[in-house]
């Protein structure tokens, strides 16, 4: 439970999302209250055409909510343009996907380099820091090697050095172990876990499988566009 | 952080992203722009050989000297005309246009006849013109070896003569004819003197081929008349050639009794003349030949939009990953725009430097002298710049434009 003196790091009030418009238009989300803490590990779960996907887009700054109030650190962000948006998730948070989405015929280190790339650091720097990140994921002696030489579980962690290079404030991971068996799945959960608990990152999971949902802090449940129920285990 | 730093910065990482972008796909970008290194080396290679015919066809006019007019009885091939042949020209219409014309330096009659000239045991066939010194003047010949003729000489009609550089060579060799005697037909004579190189005319005939005697010795031993095939006329450069021209013709009118209405029946060639039309000829076929080049460069910017656009269809994932991690649109778009230039502009060093290699080896194959045009080479390239940039816009405002969401879910 939320003390009294806690401010949360994310707050979404009443947001709804609609798609289309007319006969096809399409409520995915109607009216989501939803708060995380700083330093929460939160899985969300819930049936396909739940809106936790939506909600994770909405949460990542990738998308914008139809109506309702998007507070992040203190700021309403709901009504930001794109270019304003892309500066956030630049500075504030990072990704991590089901497909390891890293760049093909391109060394992880130079993976995980890119988004230092767009915040402007200096050869140096980049890979000072990238090289930092990508020995926190155990991965510094695979610096060189590119994605089609790493298995899939390596591919994923090179993924989450990528993602808290810039040392953001929240991790988005959507399903990050649903290409994975389930020893490596197991070793991805250890590592987020390390990172939000030794690092203090914020950690925000889509998954199906509730063993994986298992790790989280906070696990919340979707159904029909809206927050069915919030599970909260003790500290 | 100022605004001119970061936009410095901002392009410096474009580049950065777009030549690995490029180094990742090494064939499909060279295959991307081939059709700018196929354009780019086609217009160059044109043009350079273009201005290479073009000085060469100057060169040949320069070494004609200053500007020599050329008048021959009968009307130019093409003309019509025809019936009986036009009297050939006297000795006094020779002093007329020296007297009565204005911005003329030299006059001098021509009589022509072939000969067999025989030293030794070789022979040569060539042409034997009876002239004077005028003649020399006219054209800007000099006498490399031994000496012109006298006043005497030329009034008595001796058997001296002059011979060409083409006649020095093939009865010579590397002999002198100095002091040699030349038998040209039944007759023979004294080499005096040996003449400069003049190259090839503006007809294609080798000037050089032929051997000059006092024109009286010609009339009298070889040609048995007092015919002169052809007046030689030096122009001042000071004067325009077209008055000159007019006035000589307006003269011979009157003194052969030619009719108003009636055509001329002598033709004056101006050198000048036929110099620039060989160079408008030249340049018009030059211009052709590069329109047609040109052409290729066009279709080689179609080629790098369409390559870039599928590039972005196919890099959309990559497009998502980017702007999810925070690129924004404008540096996505730069990216592209970046690589586009980037490839067009290897795409142009590459077709100069192939163009650089073609022109000098086909100067040399076909005996052009080899005029490497910096401005042609700088526009070349300029162009192949400018045409990424028309041509790489599209996709990279396309790329640039595409939702985030969808881009990652994009297999």
């Amino acid at each position: 439970m939320i003390g009294p003196g806690q401010v949360p790091l994310i707050s979404l009030v009443g947001v709804t999302k609609r798609f289309g418009t007319g006969e096809a238009a399409f409520q995915a989300l109607k009216g989501v209250n939803l708060d995380i803490l700083r330093g929460d590990f939160m899985a969300v779960m819930g049936p396909s055409g739940s809106g936790k996907s939506t909600t994770m887009n909405i949460l990542g700054c990738l998308d914008v909510p139809s109506s309702g109030s998007f507070v992040f650190q203190g700021h309403h962000i709901e009504n930001l343009g794109r270019d304003q948006r892309a500066l956030l998730r630049r500075r504030h948070l990072g990704f991590v996907f089901q497909g390891f989405n890293l760049l093909a015929r391109t060394s992880a280190l130079e993976n995980v380099e890119l988004p230092l790339l767009y915040r402007g650091e200096d050869k140096r720097a980049r890979h000072t820091m990238a090289m930092a990140a990508l020995d926190k994921v155990g991965l510094a002696p695979w610096a060189r090697h590119t994605p089609a030489e790493l298995s899939g579980g390596q591919q994923q962690r090179v993924a989450i050095a990528r993602a808290i290079v810039t040392e953001p404030a929240v991790l988005l991971a959507d399903e990050p172990t649903g290409n994975l068996d389930s020893e490596r799945s197991i070793e991805i959960m250890e590592l987020l876990t390390d990172l939000n608990r030794n690092s203090g990152i914020t950690v925000l999971m889509v998954t199906h499988e509730p063993e994986m949902a298992s790790y989280a802090r906070t696990i919340v449940h979707f159904r029909d566009g809206m927050v069915d129920r919030i599970e909260r285990k003790a500290a | 952080m100022t605004g001119t730093s970061a936009s410095t910065r901002l392009i410096a990482t474009s580049a950065l992203l777009a030549v690995r972008a490029i180094r990742r796909h090494v064939l499909r970008s060279f295959l991307t722009v081939l059709g700018i290194v196929i354009g780019v080396f086609a217009v160059v290679t044109m043009v350079t050989l273009g201005k290479g015919a073009s000085r060469s066809v100057h060169d040949e006019v320069s070494g004609l000297g200053a500007n020599v007019l050329t008048v021959l009885p009968g009307t130019a091939p093409g003309r019509g005309g025809g019936g009986e042949a036009p009297p050939p020209f006297k000795l006094e219409d020779v002093d007329a246009i020296r007297d009565q014309i204005g911005g003329v330096t030299a006059v001098a009659a021509q009589a022509q006849v072939s000969a067999t000239a025989v030293f030794n045991a070789a022979n040569w066939q060539t042409t034997v013109n009876g002239a004077d010194n005028a003649y020399l003047d006219a054209q800007n010949w000099a006498v490399t070896a031994g000496r012109r003729f006298t006043g005497d000489e030329e009034k008595a009609g001796k058997s001296i003569c002059l011979v060409g550089s083409t006649v020095a060579k093939n009865l010579y060799a590397n002999q002198s004819p100095l002091g040699t005697t030349l038998r040209l037909g039944s007759i023979s004579c004294t080499v005096v003197g040996a003449l400069a190189t003049r190259g090839q005319g503006g007809f294609g005939q080798d000037n050089d081929d032929a051997v000059i005697m006092p024109i009286k010795a010609v009339q009298r031993r070889l040609t048995g008349n007092r015919e002169i095939r052809a007046i030689i006329v030096g122009a001042d450069p000071a004067y325009d050639s077209k008055d000159i021209q007019q006035s000589i013709a307006a003269l011979l009118r009157e003194r052969r009794n030619i009719r108003s209405g009636k055509l001329d029946d002598f033709t004056i060639f101006d050198s000048k003349q036929i110099a620039d039309t060989l160079a408008s000829i030249t340049g018009t076929l030059t211009a052709i030949v590069s329109a047609v080049a040109a052409i290729s460069l066009l279709v080689g910017g179609i080629g790098i939009m369409n390559i870039m656009l599928v590039s972005v269809t196919e890099r959309t994932r990559e497009i998502g990953i980017r702007l999810a991690i925070g690129a924004l649109g404008h540096e996505v778009m730069l990216q592209f725009l970046v690589e586009a230039v980037v490839l067009s502009c290897v795409g142009g060093l590459i077709g100069l430097v192939l163009a650089l290699g073609a022109s000098i080896g086909l100067s040399r194959l076909l005996d052009l002298p080899f005029v490497f045009d910096p401005l042609t080479n700088l526009t070349a390239f300029a162009f192949s710049g400018l045409i990424g940039v028309i041509f790489g816009y599209f996709p990279a405002r396309r790329a640039a434009s595409l939702n985030p969401i969808e881009a990652l879910r994009h297999e």
